[in-house]
């Protein structure tokens, strides 16, 4: 992440803000910064989208492929991630220098959106025990301003919403085992249900409050954080506390109250935006990156 | 490739371009707030993002440093799904070695290293969708970004591709022309002096065809610099525009 130095004297007067509910920026402390969403972006994928909140800009792609289910799962299929902090970024990450934020942030991607209650993973499945639909989520961080995981959230939502996968005919093959058809007709598809796909909320404690959606400065004003997963009816998927410091047992209960609020309130107007880019059709003037 | 017709009997590509004619390109500056110096292209089907990073300090060990000039620091990435077959890593790869090793030598020979003595410029390139020439793509792209972080260069450095396809030279290769097994030539060009600053054939061709390929990728060279010279003063004008009183 861009390193941002905050003097004391800055802390003081963020944190007074903070207090006031009334952020540098001028956002209330449950307030989100700008967002662009765009659909569709990257054609050699399944699914795609980017997301910009703010400075931090993210671009995901999701690949279907066919693969073996799980032994443990015979019936459903399943999602990989992988985030690539790429140098575009921040120099930092060159090199090896991003694998261990991008490993952190895909084994939370993965708690929190591979189970039956987000996604309707049976629909994954082709042939029991067989082959199954394996969807590589791949995130690729462009800037970093903080607040990343609202952002990769909210980007994948929008790609699984845009992803299609080809239907698959089961034939019997000649020697008697199985075998799989792709339909060549782009329009015969699969589009995924993505209603109780949650978005996550991140929550920075900052003096008593604590604020939604903190930039890198609001971020090094603060200890630590709670990261919150609430589905479109409020319901609490995932909790996990961020950063190194400690939290008391009721500010945890007041965030987590937040979260629920704030993520069930970012549901509707998402769908809403992806259902409407979606009515456009072919008539949409694709944006992308020339914007 | 047998059965994959690269050219018609009427003169026409794959795709409908005549041999000589370049695929259409778009491209944006200062795509970025944070970096230095950004830019965005699109030749095509294939999309690169070039980010610069500098003039700055040198970075990790104090001994890259060199006391009379700049170092050029170059990272060439694929995103994991730019290409139809999902690749594992998005660099580190042999390939990819040897593309940032490449994109640094055409860098040297184009950016003023000397007015930077002991200082680094990072140019990060990131392939989104490949569709052939990505060297090309990433090389415009970088020109690009390194022009809007106000880094002097000689000239324009413009990069293009080119085969050579029944005694003809096509230029501007896509993925499937490129995949064909024939010839492929990427070419990286100064334009205005006609210097060349990278150039780099894979497969066999008969020497008196060579003079007819580096013709034709030079002239393809010059019109994309012309391209890239229009975004760059469309740029300035909106920027200036907007800071003008």
């Amino acid at each position: 992440m861009a390193a941002v130095q905050v003097c004391e004297a800055e802390k003081v007067y963020i944190m007074h803000g903070v207090r006031d509910d009334l952020r540098v920026d001028g956002r209330g402390c449950e307030d989100y910064r700008h967002m662009e969403i765009e659909t569709d972006v990257v054609s050699n994928t399944d699914g795609s989208a980017r997301v910009k909140l703010g400075y931090t800009d993210v671009l995901v792609g999701i690949k279907a492929e066919i693969g073996k289910p799980k032994p443990a799962a015979p019936d459903e299929g399943y999602l990989e991630f992988f985030v690539d902090c790429s140098a575009n970024a921040t120099p930092e990450f060159e090199g090896r220098g991003g694998e261990e934020l991008g490993s952190e942030l895909s084994c939370t991607l993965y708690k929190v959106f591979n189970n039956v209650n987000s996604l309707e993973l049976r629909a994954l499945c082709i042939a029991p025990r067989e082959h199954c639909w394996v969807l590589y989520v791949d995130v690729l961080l462009l800037q970093c301003d903080g607040n990343l995981f609202d952002a990769i959230s909210i980007a994948i939502k929008a790609a699984l919403f845009n992803t299609r996968i080809p239907k698959v005919t089961i034939t019997e093959g000649e020697e008697g085992g199985a075998e799989l058809e792709l339909s060549d007709d782009p329009y015969d598809c699969v589009r995924l249900n993505v209603e109780n796909v949650p978005c996550i909320v991140t929550l920075c404690k900052i003096g008593h409050r604590h604020v939604v959606d903190a930039t890198l400065q609001e971020k090094a004003c603060s200890v630590a954080g709670l990261l919150v997963s609430v589905t479109h009816k409020g319901t609490i998927t995932c909790v996990r506390k961020v950063g190194g410091g400690s939290l008391e047992p009721e500010s945890i209960f007041e965030m987590t109250e937040t979260g629920k609020r704030v993520g069930k309130a970012l549901h509707a107007p998402l769908m809403k935006l992806l259902r409407d880019e979606e009515a456009q059709g072919k008539q949409r003037q694709k944006v992308g990156f020339l914007g | 490739m047998a059965g994959l017709e690269l050219l018609s009997d009427q003169g026409y590509r794959l795709d409908g371009r005549k041999p000589s004619e370049l695929r259409k390109v778009q491209a944006r500056m200062g795509v970025f707030t944070q970096a230095d110096g950004s830019a965005y292209i699109e030749q095509g089907n294939t999309k690169a993002l070039a980010v610069v990073y500098g003039p700055h300090e040198v970075r990790g060990s104090r001994s890259k440093a060199l006391h009379d000039r700049a170092v050029i620091n170059c990272q060439y990435s694929m995103a994991t799904f730019s290409t139809a077959e999902r690749k594992r890593r998005p660099h580190g790869d042999r390939k990819s070695s040897e593309m940032s090793l490449h994109l640094k030598q055409t860098f040297e020979a184009a950016v003023l290293t000397s007015l930077y003595p002991r200082s680094q410029i990072d140019i990060f390139v990131k392939i989104l969708q490949s569709d052939g020439g990505n060297y090309s793509a990433c090389v415009n792209a970088a020109t690009l970004a390194v022009i809007d972080a106000g880094i002097p260069m000689r000239d324009y450095v413009c990069a293009c591709s080119a085969g050579f396809v029944e005694n003809t030279a096509v230029v501007d290769l896509c993925h499937a022309e490129e995949s064909g097994g024939g010839t492929v030539m990427s070419l990286a060009l100064l334009p205005r002096g006609g210097q060349v600053a990278l150039v780099q054939m894979d497969a066999r061709l008969h020497q008196d065809h060579l003079d007819a390929l580096m013709e034709a990728a030079m002239t393809a060279c010059r019109s994309l610099g012309q391209v890239l010279d229009g975004v760059v003063r469309q740029h300035l004008q909106e920027v200036s525009v907007l800071t003008a009183e």
